[in-house]
C-alpha cells in the first residue's frame, strides 16, 4: 500500500490546536467531566449570513476543513470524505425536541435539514464548489478509521491524488446527560490532566473536528505519513496482542521499529483495562503517551489521536503533558496509535515520519 | 488488473413484500406498497400515505428469534432481515470462509426509539428508558446486523442521506477492488419515523397522495421504510467456489452537486457527472444502457433536475426509464440497495417495472417513463440513480453476466 502523506492539518478541540504553528505549549487544565472545544471566531472563516444558522458541528467541521486546506495549499481537494459518530446530533435534538413539545406542529426546516449526517461534507463541498467524491461514514469506533481505510483505496488506485479527510463530533448537554446515566462518563468532576488517577465509572466526554489533507505524493509541507490502517470489532482480550503483531508484520514493520505508541485510554478503568496486555507486555520497552485527557472520549476521538502523532513527528518532540509513566521518549520515527471506542470498535494506525 | 466484482445474492424487505419473492410478485402485479398510514403512530396519520413494512416491529422480533426483547431498533430489524436473505441466496456455508465484510446505510438509526426516550426526557432528565437510546447511534443497527450474522472481519456504516445505500455498494466494490475484502454484503436500511416524516413535511415535499413521480402533476414524494442488500463476491472468490452468479456491478460513480444543502441544481450537475464517472468506469457507452433505474422521487426539484442531467446524457437515445419509488416509497438510506435489487430481478427475469401513476409528461422535458410491465426482454445493462442531500449524487451500473 502506498502510503498517505499528511500535508495539512486542521484540528478544533478543547485545546488551542487550530494553530498550526504552535504545538500544545498551553494546556487546559479543568475540572469536568465534560470537555468542550474552544470557540473560535467562526466569522473569521464562515460568512456570517451562513455562521448564525450553523450548528456547532457545522461550523466547527466547516472550519477545520478550511483551516487544513489553507494549510496544504490546497483549493480543490479530489475527494472529501468524513467519519462522525453521531452527526449534526444538536440540530437533531432540536428538532426532535421541537417535534414532541408541538405535537408534530408549528416545525421549520431548518434544524432537520441540518441534522443529516453529510451536513458538513456537503457544506464544505458547496463552499468550494467541489464536485468531486464526497463521502460520510457513521460507524462509532470506525468512522474516522473509514473515512481513512477510503482514501487508502482511492490513493492507492489512482482515483483520488488529494484528499480532505476529517473525524468530528459534537457533544451537547443533552447526550451528555444520556450518556452520562448509560455510564459512558463520569459522574464527579475530575481535573482532566489528573484523569487516570481517578478510578470511578466512566471517561470524561469530548468532542473536536479533525482534518488532514492526504495526498499521494509529499507536498510543501509534510507533517507525517500514514503508512497503514487496521480495524478490528469486539476482539477477544487474550488476542489483542497477537493481532496488533500480526497487523505489523503486515505492514512490514518490526516492533522494534516502533518508536511510541499512543494508546487512546479514557480514563474509564473498566476500558482502559483492555490496553493493559499492550502495554505491560506488548509495548513494555516502548515510550507511551495518550491523549484524551485532551480532548475527552467519543467516537471520532482517534483523529485527535492522529493529529498529535503527525505534530510529534513534524516537530520532533513528545509534550511532556502527553507521556506516559515508563520510557523516555528518543528518536521518533514511526508511531502506532491504538484505540478503541467502548471496547467494541478497536483501531490501529501506523504514522511515520517523512 | 483490479478484481471483477458481481453480485451473488439479494435480500429485500419493503412495503412490497417482506423477501424478494414477495417483492418480485408485486412489481410483476403493478401493486403499489403505498397505502394510509397504519403502523407509525403520528398526529400526521390521515394528511400523508406511507410505504409501511407490513409487519409489526413485534412481528419483525418474532421472524429473528428475539422475541418478547426490546434491545433491537425497527431500522436493526429490518436490516437483519433483509441482509439474512441475502446471504441465503448467496448460499454461504460459512460466512468467514473468506475475508467478509457489512456495509450498511442508514439515515435515521435508532430514531424509532429515541422518539419515545425523548417524550419522557424531556420532561424530567432523569426519566426515559435507556434501552429506548442506546441504539440511536447509525453504527448501532450496522454492529446489530454484523453480531446477527456473525460477521467479524469488517464493518462500517454510510450516510449520505437518499443516496446512503449506493454508496454502500460502491465502496463494497472498492473494497473488493483493492484486494482488502473477497465477499461484502452491501446495502441498507431505514424504518420510517416521526422525525423523518414531519421532517419531510417542513419541506413541503410530501405528497398528499400517493408519489407521481416524472408526472407533471407531481406533488411530492411518499416515505417508504424497508431494507435491502446485495452479496458482493471477488471474482477469484467465485471461481474458487466455481459459484453462480446473478448480476456484475460493472460501474458506479460519485460526485457532489455543490449547489444547495437541499435542493438539486437546475443543470442537474451532480447528477450528470455520478452518470457520466459510472459509464466511464463500466467502459459503455450511453446507448448500451437498456433501462434506467431513476432516483425520482416525485418533487418538483429532484425529478426536473434528473431529467435535464438524463437528457444530456443519452440525448435522443434515452433508454427506458421508470421510479420504482412508485412501488416502494422513497425508502431513504435503503433506497439505492431497494433499486440495485430491483435491477438485478430485472436482469435475471428480463422484466422491466415500470412507472405507476404516471399520466402527464413534464413540460421541461422531452422524455417520459414506460408505465406498464416490459416482459421477456434481454436487459443487459441497468443504470440506477440515488441522489440525497448535501448534494451526493451516486449511480450504480449492474450488467448481465454471460
Amino acid at each position: 500500500m502506498l502510503p498517505l502523506y499528511i500535508t495539512g492539518l486542521g484540528n478544533i478541540s478543547p485545546q488551542k490546536t487550530w494553530d498550526n504553528s504552535h504545538f500544545l505549549d498551553e494546556v487546559t487544565s479543568v475540572e469536568t467531566n465534560y470537555l468542550r472545544c474552544q470557540d473560535l471566531n467562526y466569522k473569521e472563516y464562515i460568512a456570517g449570513d451562513m455562521v448564525r444558522r450553523m450548528s456547532r458541528i457545522i461550523k466547527m467541521g466547516v472550519a477545520a476543513g478550511k483551516i487544513c486546506l489553507a494549510d496544504a495549499e490546497c483549493t480543490m481537494p479530489d475527494a472529501i470524505i468524513t467519519g462522525t459518530g453521531l452527526g449534526c446530533i444538536e440540530d437533531t435534538e432540536k428538532f426532535l425536541t421541537n417535534m414532541i413539545r408541538d405535537n408534530e406542529e408549528f416545525l421549520t426546516p431548518t434544524s432537520f435539514i441540518q441534522s443529516t449526517h453529510n451536513t458538513v461534507n456537503a457544506q464544505i463541498a458547496l463552499l468550494l464548489k467541489c464536485h468531486n467524491y464526497n463521502f460520510t461514514y457513521v460507524h462509532r469506533g470506525f468512522s474516522f478509521e473509514s473515512a481513512l481505510l477510503d482514501s487508502f483505496i482511492r490513493i492507492n488506485s489512482g482515483e483520488s491524488g488529494t484528499i480532505l479527510v476529517g473525524g468530528m463530533d459534537e457533544m451537547t448537554p443533552n447526550t451528555f446527560a444520556i450518556l452520562q446515566r448509560l455510564g459512558h462518563y463520569k459522574r464527579k468532576r475530575v481535573n482532566n490532566l489528573g484523569l487516570l488517577k481517578d478510578h470511578s465509572r466512566g471517561a470524561i466526554a469530548g468532542e473536536g473536528a479533525a482534518f488532514f489533507l492526504l495526498s499521494a505524493n509529499p507536498g510543501a509541507k509534510n507533517y507525517a505519513k500514514i503508512e497503514a490502517l487496521d480495524t478490528f470489532y469486539k476482539p477477544d482480550k487474550d488476542k489483542i496482542p497477537a493481532h496488533i503483531s500480526a497487523f505489523l508484520e503486515r505492514s512490514g514493520r518490526k516492533i522494534d521499529e516502533i518508536d511510541m505508541v499512543l494508546i487512546g485510554m479514557s480514563g474509564d478503568p473498566a476500558n482502559d483495562k483492555v490496553y493493559d496486555d499492550v502495554r505491560t507486555h506488548l509495548f513494555r520497552e516502548k515510550p507511551q503517551a495518550w491523549f484524551k485527557h485532551l480532548c475527552g472520549e467519543y467516537q471520532t476521538a482517534s483523529s485527535f489521536g492522529l493529529w498529535l502523532a503527525a505534530m510529534i513527528l513534524k516537530n520532533g518532540q513528545v509534550p511532556e503533558t502527553v507521556r506516559l509513566e515508563g520510557v523516555t521518549p528518543g528518536k521518533l520515527r514511526n508511531i502506532l496509535i491504538y484505540n478503541h471506542y467502548r471496547n467494541l470498535d478497536h483501531s490501529l494506525m501506523l504514522v511515520s515520519s517523512v | 488488473m483490479p478484481q471483477r466484482v458481481y453480485i451473488t445474492g439479494i435480500g429485500i424487505i419493503s412495503s412490497i413484500g417482506n423477501d424478494a419473492g414477495a417483492a418480485f410478485t408485486s412489481l410483476v402485479e403493478e401493486k403499489s406498497g403505498i397505502a394510509g398510514i397504519t403502523l407509525l403512530d403520528t398526529s400526521l396519520k390521515d394528511k400523508f400515505p406511507l410505504a409501511e413494512v407490513k409487519m409489526t416491529t413485534e412481528e419483525l422480533l418474532e421472524a429473528v428469534g428475539h422475541s418478547g426483547k426490546k434491545n433491537l431498533t425497527r431500522t436493526a430489524l429490518l436490516g437483519m432481515i433483509a441482509a439474512r436473505e441475502a446471504i441465503g441466496s448467496a448460499g454461504f456455508d460459512d460466512i468467514n470462509e473468506y475475508r467478509t465484510g457489512l456495509i450498511s446505510a442508514t439515515t435515521v438509526g435508532g430514531m424509532d426509539r429515541s422518539e419515545n426516550f425523548y417524550k419522557e426526557f424531556l420532561v424530567d432528565p432523569k426519566k426515559g428508558h435507556l434501552i429506548d437510546i442506546v441504539n440511536h447511534d447509525c453504527g448501532d443497527s450496522t454492529e446489530r446486523i454484523a453480531d446477527f450474522l456473525g460477521i467479524k472481519c469488517f464493518m462500517t456504516t454510510i450516510s449520505t442521506a437518499c443516496s446512503s445505500s449506493a454508496n454502500s455498494i460502491m465502496f463494497g466494490a472498492q473494497l473488493i477492488k483493492a484486494g482488502f475484502l473477497d465477499r461484502v454484503i452491501a446495502g441498507g436500511t431505514d424504518s420510517v419515523t416521526k422525525f423523518t416524516l414531519n421532517g419531510f413535511n417542513t419541506l413541503m415535499i410530501l405528497d398528499k397522495n400517493s408519489c407521481r413521480p416524472f408526472d407533471e402533476n407531481r406533488a411530492g414524494l411518499t416515505l417508504g421504510e424497508g431494507a435491502a442488500y446485495v452479496v458482493l463476491e471477488s471474482e477469484e472468490v467465485i471461481k474458487a467456489q466455481n459459484k453462480k452468479v446473478l448480476a456484475e456491478l460493472t460501474g458506479y460513480g460519485n460526485a457532489n452537486d455543490a449547489y444547495h444543502q437541499t435542493a438539486s441544481s437546475p443543470e442537474g450537475n451532480g447528477a450528470f457527472l455520478a452518470m457520466q464517472n459510472a459509464l466511464q468506469l463500466s467502459g459503455l457507452m450511453p446507448e448500451e444502457i437498456d433501462y434506467i433505474n431513476v432516483h425520482g422521487t416525485g418533487t418538483q426539484n429532484n425529478d426536473l433536475s434528473e431529467g435535464i442531467a438524463l437528457q444530456k446524457i443519452f440525448g435522443e437515445k434515452m433508454p427506458s426509464f421508470s421510479s420504482t419509488k412508485s412501488y416502494t416509497g422513497h425508502t431513504l438510506g435503503a433506497a439505492g440497495a431497494v433499486e440495485a435489487v430491483i435491477s438485478v430481478m430485472s436482469i435475471n427475469h428480463g422484466i422491466l417495472f415500470p412507472n405507476l401513476r404516471f399520466e402527464t409528461p413534464m413540460k421541461e422535458l422531452s422524455i417520459a417513463p414506460f408505465t406498464k410491465v416490459m416482459r421477456g426482454l434481454e436487459v443487459r445493462n441497468i443504470l440506477s440513480n440515488s441522489f440525497g442531500f448535501g448534494g451526493n449524487n451516486s449511480t450504480l451500473i449492474i450488467s448481465k453476466t454471460n
